[in-house]
């Protein structure tokens, strides 16, 4: 607008003002006034067309990329200091799971990279390809699904690969957790991350309290199902029950609470002794999750400062029939355990948080009939493991964060691991949404 | 499995309560577009903004309630132009609701309607949180909301034709009380044009634009990211050679580098509505601009 006037004016400076010079009579400066208003509408109209065709030629499609779907990458590299050795480690008490949950290696290390890939398919449908990228074992699909966008009354229907809907924490990707690693009740209880193959339906109900069901059934290729792939089965390996309730509270707070039930039927499931001695367990296997989430910011604007409190109650019961390695004999075995975590992060300036956790499990009880005895199985012996942990992140962005964790770790029953990693966190690309 | 069958069932039976839904539901991303809607629509819609004033609507948490809202919603209107990205993709899949998705008649965004401005030539996120197609505040010109009232006029037709009447003739009030009122706001904000401002964030340019105030400066060092006392000290500096004639920020903003670069220049600071109920007296569409222009004549004489 600025630039008009100035142009306007050097304009009608040019035609107009040598004969303003000479100019005595009022009608003639009158006349002046208006060629000057002329110009500077036409100035204005000019600019408005170019504004439109720029607005037009931005807007135009590209040619056969234009349909590219959104497309971003996770990168994180990790410096971790461990005072045990991770090859050594263990969580005693509990069965081991098939999945990685060790703090990783001594020293500085690239972490998994996450390759995504989103777009909706057509009007009815949703894609997701989600390929974690680890610097050893190549590529691996972490999450591939199609989820339904016309069902309508509140259903949609996942199918694919996906994070489960059990718990909490296992649906969000570890790029977005709050600290380092997973809670050592996700590590004993989902093998630190849940992902399964095959399909989920969820329903939101039409209230104005936030309340949700889903139910999920899957192959059973993970930890607590076994063996690791799934079973060389026609139907379903392992089903999954969930259900949430949510909503504000004032003027600031937001909370969600849920409850979730995962069932699976592990046959062969293997397992091996720090002993070395490798045993197996074919039978039920039922876990109960409470999970809570409550997040504050000040009039929702989570910009300045904002609190977030997170916890989750794991219970789980398994009956079957376990096969000692060492013995080679088969006999009766049941578990009752449990492990619980909370964990609070404050941002206290823009940028700047810190977050405290606490874990803790509870071995519970477990039984053996003859001809196993407890002494067959060293890792079981009751054991209650827990840790605390602290971090401080820094996010000079939405799309990095540079984080300090320390930690001391009591899975081991005769160790203490003192842990100290230095991560960063950064996006690339299409920006991501994360779930509440 | 049957157990899982019983409690689904079970579950379904206890939720099968539900409202009869007379009135168009309309979700609104941001306050402005929820005064629209409910000045285009009146009392055969009921109208939801998923934010308020206070709220910086690129950082928003995809909450529970915001899924429960969208969930039944029968018109959606946001800004669009990538403000939302944080979370509205989020809430669209969730809500298990076809009426809103992108491409349905109950999809609108409403920066598709208007001419942008600050479309960038280079798009690189060392530049800050730049918007791909162009600057999305597009609500503070008031031509603008004209345009998209007459949008979405259209839309509400569409959705709902057994009230096309009242929705031509509300549109029809609301287009000639707004030219009425434009007219009154050109006349008042003449007195701005060429006003030299310095800005929080770029959600002030469709303003600027309008008004033909001349942006000297903005208190974030690049789009999205908070002042850096640096930046404060070099913009301190560029004030003494091209001094603005007033700093302005938003409801949501913190206050405190728009009074730190204040005291240091002696440049009066002030805080605009941005929205509607962004202060107490831009209680709707009309408000947020006379209470803007308002707000602006008097610390610029």
């Amino acid at each position: 607008m600025y630039r008009k006037e100035t142009m306007a004016l050097a304009v009608a400076a040019a035609l107009g003002l040598p004969h303003a010079a000479e100019a005595q009579t009022q009608d003639e400066v009158r006349a002046l006034r208006e060629q000057v208003r002329q110009l500077d509408k036409r100035v204005q109209e000019a600019e408005a067309t170019a504004q439109q065709a720029a607005v037009q030629a931005s807007s135009r499609p590209t040619g056969e990329n234009a349909m590219n779907p959104a497309v971003s990458v996770i990168l994180n590299g990790i410096y971790s200091n461990l005072s045990q050795d991770p090859n050594a480690f263990r969580i005693n008490g509990f069965v081991p799971t098939l999945g990685e949950v060790g703090p990783g290696v001594r020293g500085l290390s690239l972490g998994e990279s996450e390759l995504a890939l989103a777009a909706n398919i057509d009007h009815n449908f949703r894609g997701t390809l989600i390929a974690s990228i680890s610097p050893e074992d190549g590529i691996g699909v972490e999450e591939g699904y199609i989820q339904t966008l016309a069902l309508s009354y509140g259903f949609t229907i996942k199918a694919g690969r996906f994070f489960s809907g059990v718990g909490y924490q296992n649906q969000i990707h570890a790029h977005a957790w709050d600290f380092t690693d997973a809670p050592l009740a996700n590590k004993v209880f989902l093998g630190n991350q849940l992902g399964e193959d095959g399909v989920q339906l969820k329903w939101v109900a039409p209230t104005e309290t936030y309340f949700d069901v889903g139910v999920e059934v899957g192959r059973g290729r993970q930890f607590p199902a076994g063996p690791a792939g799934g079973r060389n089965k026609n139907g379903v390996g392992s089903s999954t029950l969930f259900a949430h309730v949510g909503g504000d509270l004032g003027t600031g707070v937001a909370w969600q609470t849920g409850v979730s039930y995962l069932s699976t039927s592990p046959q062969d499931r293997s397992f091996d002794d720090p002993t070395g001695t490798s045993n197996s367990f074919t039978g039920q296997s039922r876990l109960w999750v409470l999970d809570g989430i409550l997040k504050w910011a000040p009039n929702y604007n989570p910009t300045y400062t904002n609190f977030k409190l997170q916890g989750e109650y794991f219970r789980r019961k398994e009956e079957g029939d376990l096969t000692s390695g060492a013995t080679a004999q088969t006999g009766g075995f049941a578990s009752a355990q449990s492990g619980w975590y909370l964990q609070g992060v404050y941002q206290f300036i823009p940028m700047w948080r810190v977050g405290y956790r606490y874990d803790r499990l509870d071995s519970g009880t477990t039984s053996f009939s003859t001809p196993l005895t407890a002494a067959d199985f060293p890792i079981l012996a009751a054991y209650n493991p827990t840790r605390h942990t602290v971090m401080v992140d820094w996010s000079p962005s939405e799309f990095s964060r540079v984080r300090l964790q320390a930690a001391s770790d009591k899975s081991r029953s005769d160790a203490t691991d003192k842990q100290v990693f230095l991560q960063y966190i950064v996006s690339l690309g299409a920006h991501g949404a994360h779930k509440f | 499995m049957k157990a899982i069958l019983r409690f689904v069932v079970a579950l379904s039976s206890v939720v099968v309560a539900l409202p009869a839904a007379a009135a168009l539901n309309v979700f609104a991303c941001e306050q402005e577009w929820a005064a629209l809607a409910q000045e285009l629509a009146g009392d055969k819609a009921s109208v939801y903004s998923a934010t308020n004033a206070l709220q910086d609507v690129h950082k928003v948490e995809a909450r529970p309630s915001l899924i429960a809202r969208i969930r039944s919603a029968d018109l959606l209107i946001c800004s669009g132009s990538e403000l939302e990205i944080g979370w509205l993709p989020l809430l669209l899949t969730q809500s298990g609701n076809a009426k809103i998705q992108p491409g349905s008649a109950g999809y609108v965004e409403a920066s598709q309607f208007v001419p942008k401005l600050e479309i960038p030539k280079v798009v690189d996120r060392a530049l800050g949180d730049v918007h791909p197609s162009g600057n999305p505040h597009v609500h503070l010109d008031p031509r603008n909301i004209a345009r998209v009232a007459e949008a979405l006029t259209e839309r509400l037709v569409q959705l709902d034709p057994a009230n096309a009447d009242a929705y031509h003739a509300r549109g029809n009030s609301f287009r000639e009380r707004w030219r009425a009122a434009l007219s009154r706001w050109e006349q008042q904000a003449a007195r701005l044009k060429g006003v030299p401002v310095v800005v929080y964030h770029k959600d002030m340019s469709y303003f600027i634009g309008w008004a033909g105030m001349r942006e000297a400066g903005s208190l974030e060092p690049k789009p999205g990211l908070p002042p850096t006392p640096a930046h404060l000290a070099e913009l301190v500096e560029r004030m003494k050679r091209d001094p603005a004639k007033v700093i302005v920020y938003s409801p949501y903003n913190s206050p405190r580098a728009a009074e730190f670069l204040s005291e240091r220049t002696k440049i009066p600071s002030v805080m605009l509505p941005f929205t509607v109920g962004g202060t107490d007296k831009a209680k709707d569409l009309f408000g947020l601009f006379d209470d803007t222009i308002a707000r602006l004549l008097e610390v610029v004489k």
